[in-house]
């Protein structure tokens, strides 16, 4: 299938969705604003009480593997290096040196032009590389440049993607814009996943939330994910959780599944399965893997850490046991 | 697959020293037990925690007496001021004891420690802490008429409370009591006396003066003692509408006035632009909290015609991830039937249900093989004769019925003689309001539901009883004048 | 040779309309002896309404409850309000009447009739107030708007007070429709006539059929079906004072079936005393037959 063959197909099956000969702003903006809205005391009330689950012992330490297997362990400062980046693969690679058994992260999330060197260091692992695209973080550049640093990744080995939508451009109800933009990346995209940050912080509401993940899927994001990191609030455990009952119903609906990114401000374990729990009461049990679920972050990875040598050793561990190229950012 | 086990992460007992036995609480000390006496239980294991006395009529009448004396001696002649100080004291014992009392609670009642720990305990404190503030304002709790002056306490109130909420329902009756400048002679439920009994310690440790609070332990005879004692100047009554009637009528022709929170049906209507993840929750959360064991329940679901598939796919989908078990485990979400004698009613209002041709569906969980259990329970396909839309289960039971139009949604709501609560699911603003104005309902939750708040007015109308606990006006109905 | 005067027949007033009682049955109505020992004068035969007049008036009374509760409270105001400015165009009739009835002075009727109207148009300025006054929004400890307002119980059955025909009566009957209730009104069982040119008060200004209910009759004989009637929310017993063969706490007993709010006589234990009903009255009649009612929504983005 030619690359433009797949934006038209997309289009195609956004149009039988919703039941329209032509895609239009108008037919779109009908539709998503048909979605049931999110009640925002309701919702912060549903993930308060999910985070009351209470996961204890052997149940505790596959959680926090799991967790482990689900990051995507990421750097993206203007002062990377290659050496930071390789340091970040040995780390994905290797998170616990004292203990092998300790699982892998899911990706190494990077900048565009260090996708090389973090292939380079991750080759002949699982572990997958990630690169931020499409004018990361504000997503403020024509889609041709956004097309380019897309092809730009994938051509040196990035396995996944994660563009930003324009924010502008949906706040502002150009919903067709955004679709497009999507749409197109993802066909530039090719083999590698697409992962589209809504950057949720600047979205606002939940409702708008629940447009933007509703959006992305029907314009063919493989996942959804909350943040660049950038902004304030980046994720949040309701804001996830209205992405995951977006994902859920998405399957309801058209049989595909796609998966859901928290990224930014999860740092510890505690939190980490917090998330987890949400996923496996909304969402289900069949998102718990990490071809459907990650966590984007730098620091979480420690205290997961932390916590696993805690289970293990059954004494509190300290950040001069947990090995680490970039040791500030344990904390 | 990988699924997250949520271990059994259960909720120490250490806190909780328990007596082999309880006597009254009368006159600032536990009176020794000489009557017969009680085993009260925990319905999750239907192990015997405690020996608790049963109050007879000489019991009654000695703690009525110790009241009235502590109310025309001591408590009367407090100031405000210092009354309120005392409730202070007892808001600050019960936030630093809250634990025990929540573990407590959970053990007696059957109910998950979630929610003892996170709703019953705090709100009971933030009950007293509310009214403590009011002690010394009450010429403010009315509306001043001509003259204007500090209305006066009425005496001796009877409390009687059920098993539902033990402590909270304790508190629901005693701040007011005690602001208003009353003494109570309080009556605990049989089923659940010994967070009753451990605030009674509280009385103590906040130096409370002897009779202004006195807890008499018993079940139903207990109870009508109290109601027929010529001593008690209000009865604060919270349980069933059968014995609200009995109440009223045993107090007809008197001057002891009343407050009866009473039964309900409660609606919770669900329109097709309704918030539907959240409705989910609410509606979740209106029957299956607290085992359903909630006046203001809401088991009778309303949802609109063009969204009832849909609603009861997401409805069975989110009652499969809920947890039934044991009460003390912090992941538990629904707890023990606090009674067998409970669990035998909604057994067998379950059964007619199914023999009226509605259908039936529960969540197919395991139960724990000791104990008072009863799964998560939906019948759809309930219309408004089925007798499990009429009569109130008190348990985990919810019923589905539609409606068309938001005419026939009020006109479903109100086609009861009860009239607690009502909840309404919809984005629409107007309609919401429209809807709030038209049900018969004491309370009416929008895009929520079991909101509770000492600051809010709660009580029924029609026959789910008449006066208001809670707020100005619950505060007024222990004040002589307009507010009883 | 002087003219002979047309006379009244007076009927019961019941869903805007004058009819007589179904039983067909009327009894005498005496004014009250000027001296004790003299013979008393025929004013005129009322009508005895029965357990089926009372029945026909709850009927009435509830059809009309939903739309004068749905009515604004400031249309409701004006429509009482104009109750007071027919009744003082009546003046001259309400002044013979309770002087006859109660036996009073000139100058006492006068007073009793001012204090009447009066009294109406103290409650018909409540109508915008009450709500505001007795209700109120609570600042509970969450994201919540939450406002509670009191609301009518629906039909009022009122036994109206023995002695003060007049009087008392507007001060049991003004503040149990000014919130959106109907009433169902039992009258002073030997002071019924005042009660009647109140009836004709009602239908002549701007108050809807049903609203306002007026029996005339024995109480002691319609008072039991009332009170145990399902569709009755709330029972006035204030008229229980010195109604002969009333027993207040038997009635409150049988509404006690259906939880009718009762409002109890006056006086202490089992004595029902009627008050004095010149003193400003307060709030307490207009709370005793509305039940708050508090109302939740979540305050969000």
């Amino acid at each position: 299938m030619s690359r433009t063959d797949l934006a038209a197909q997309t289009s195609a099956s956004a149009r039988d969705l919703l039941g329209v000969s032509r895609l239009t702003n108008a037919a779109l903006t009908r539709w998503l604003h048909a979605l049931p809205g999110v009640d925002q005391v309701g919702c912060e009330a549903r993930a308060g009480a999910l985070s009351t689950r209470s996961v204890k012992a052997d149940s505790k330490r596959a959680a926090i593997d799991l967790a482990i297997s689900m990051i995507d362990l990421t750097t993206l400062e203007g002062a990377d290096t290659h050496n930071r980046v390789r340091g970040l693969a040995a780390k994905a690679l290797r998170p616990d040196p004292t203990d092998p058994s300790t699982p892998r992260t899911a990706a190494v999330c990077v900048y565009g032009d260090m996708v090389a060197t973090a292939k380079e260091a991750l080759q002949g692992s699982d572990v997958k590389v990630a690169a931020v695209a499409t004018a990361f973080p504000s997503g403020r550049a024509s889609l041709a440049v956004k097309l380019v640093d897309t092809q730009d990744a994938v051509a040196a080995g990035a396995d996944e993607i994660d563009m930003v939508i324009d924010r502008g451009a949906f706040l502002s109800g150009r919903y067709l814009d955004v679709f497009h933009q999507v749409a197109r990346v993802k066909e530039a995209a090719g083999p590698a996943r697409l992962k589209v940050i809504m950057e949720t912080g600047e979205l606002a509401t939940y409702d708008n939330v629940r447009r933007a993940s509703w959006l992305c899927l029907l314009a063919g994001a493989d996942f959804i994910k909350t943040s660049t990191g950038k902004i304030s609030p980046a994720a949040t455990l309701p804001v996830t959780l209205v992405m995951l009952e977006a994902v859920r119903d998405w399957r309801d609906l058209t049989g595909t599944m796609a998966g859901v990114k928290p990224a930014g401000g999860i740092r510890t374990s505690k939190d980490a399965i917090r998330y987890l729990v949400a996923v496996q009461e909304t969402a289900g049990a069949d998102w718990l893997d990490n071809h459907w679920f990650r966590f984007g972050a730098s620091s979480l990875l420690g205290d997961l850490l932390l916590q696993r040598q805690r289970l293990r050793d059954g004494v509190y561990s300290s950040v001069t046991y947990i090995a680490d190229d970039s040791p500030s950012t344990a904390y | 697959m990988t699924v997250i086990e949520y271990a059994p992460a259960p909720e120490s007992r250490a806190l909780v020293r328990l007596e082999a036995s309880y006597g009254l609480f009368v006159g600032g000390e536990f009176v020794a037990a000489s009557g017969p006496s009680f085993a009260t239980i925990n319905p999750a294991t239907e192990e015997v925690l405690a020996q608790v006395s049963e109050a007879s009529a000489a019991g009654v009448d000695a703690a009525v007496k110790a009241a009235r004396t502590a109310y025309t001696r001591v408590w009367s002649k407090l100031s405000g001021t210092d009354r309120g100080k005392y409730l202070f004291r007892i808001a600050r014992l019960l936030q630093e004891r809250a634990r025990e009392f929540a573990v407590l609670e959970t053990l007696d009642n059957g109910k998950p420690i979630t929610q003892s720990r996170d709703v019953d305990i705090p709100l009971a404190a933030a009950h007293f802490f509310y009214h403590a503030g009011w002690a010394d304002k009450l010429a403010y709790a009315v509306p001043p008429g001509p003259g204007g002056s500090t209305p006066a306490p009425l005496g001796v109130v009877g409390g009687i409370i059920p098993w539902n909420f033990p402590l909270l329902m304790l508190a629901w009756k005693v701040a007011p009591a005690l602001a208003a400048g009353n003494t109570i002679v309080l009556k605990p439920a049989e089923t659940t006396p010994l967070t009753a009994l451990l605030f009674a310690q509280v009385c103590q440790e906040a130096e409370l003066p002897p009779g202004v609070v006195n807890i008499v332990t018993g079940a139903g005879a207990t109870g009508a003692a109290l109601v027929a004692h010529p001593g008690v100047d209000k009865i604060a009554f919270t349980g069933s509408t059968a014995v609200g009637k009995q109440i009223a009528r045993a107090l007809a022709g008197t001057r002891t006035s009343a407050t009866l929170e009473l039964g309900g049906k409660g609606a919770n209507i669900v329109f097709d632009d309704a918030p539907l993840d959240e409705a989910i929750e609410g509606i979740v959360g209106g029957i299956f909290f607290n085992q359903g064991h909630v006046c203001c329940a809401g088991s009778r679901l309303l949802v609109q015609e063009s969204i009832a598939d849909e609603v009861e796919r997401r409805l069975k989908r989110r009652l499969a991830t809920l947890r039934v078990g044991d009460p003390l485990d912090k992941n538990t979400d629904v707890g023990a039937i606090n009674s067998r004698t409970q669990l035998d009613t909604i057994a067998g209002l379950a059964h007619v249900g199914e023999a009226e041709g509605a259908h039936r569906w529960d969540t197919g969980c395991a139960l724990p093989e000791q104990g008072f259990w009863f799964r998560p329970t939906v019948f759809t396909g309930v219309t408004q004769t089925h007798r499990i839309a009429q009569e109130e289960i008190f348990g985990p039971v919810l019923s589905v019925l539609t409606f068309r139009t938001p005419a026939e949604a009020v006109a479903k709501a109100n086609n009861t003689p009860y009239g607690l609560a009502a909840g309404i699911w919809t984005e629409k603003g107007s309609r919401l309001l429209w809807l709030a104005d038209q049900l018969k309902a004491g309370v009416v939750w929008g895009n929520t539901y079991n909101q509770f708040d000492p600051t809010s007015p709660f009580g029924g109308v029609k026959e789910s009883g008449y006066g208001r606990e809670g707020g100005r006006h619950g505060l007024a109905a222990y004040l002589q004048g307009e507010g009883h | 040779m002087s003219r002979i005067d047309v006379r009244k027949t007076y009927k019961l007033y019941v869903g805007g309309k004058f009819p007589r009682s179904e039983s067909g049955r009327t009894y005498p109505v005496y004014a009250a002896p000027a001296r004790s020992g003299a013979t008393p004068r025929l004013l005129a035969n009322a009508a005895a309404a029965s357990r089926k007049d009372a029945r026909e008036a709850v009927v009435a009374a509830r059809a009309a409850q939903p739309g004068w509760a749905g009515a604004t409270a400031y249309n409701r105001g004006q429509v009482l309000y104009r109750v007071a400015e027919v009744m003082e165009g009546r003046r001259e009739q309400f002044v013979a009447d309770v002087r006859a009835a109660e036996g009073v002075s000139a100058a006492r009727a006068e007073a009793l009739v001012s204090a009447a109207i009066d009294r109406w148009v103290w409650y018909a300025g409540w109508s915008d107030k009450f709500t505001q006054v007795a209700g109120g929004v609570n600042p509970v400890a969450g994201p919540f708007f939450d406002v509670s307002v009191p609301e009518p119980v629906g039909v009022v059955a009122i036994l109206a007070p023995q002695a003060s025909s007049l009087l008392g009566l507007v001060s049991v009957l003004a503040p149990t429709i000014v919130t959106g209730n109907t009433a169902v009104v039992l009258t002073s069982a030997t002071r019924p006539l005042p009660a009647v040119t109140l009836a004709e008060c009602l239908a002549t200004s701007d108050v809807p059929g049903g609203v306002v209910n007026i029996l005339t009759g024995d109480p002691a004989e319609m008072a039991p079906w009332l009170a145990s009637h399902r569709d009755v929310g709330g029972l006035d017993l204030t008229g229980a004072a010195d109604a002969a063969g009333v027993d207040w706490g038997a009635l409150e007993a049988s509404a006690a079936d259906t939880l009718t709010r009762v409002l109890r006589p006056g006086g202490t234990g089992a004595e029902a005393v009627e008050p004095d009903w010149l003193p400003e009255p307060g709030l307490g009649r207009m709370m005793r037959f509305v039940d708050v009612k508090t109302v939740w929504h979540p305050k969000g983005r």
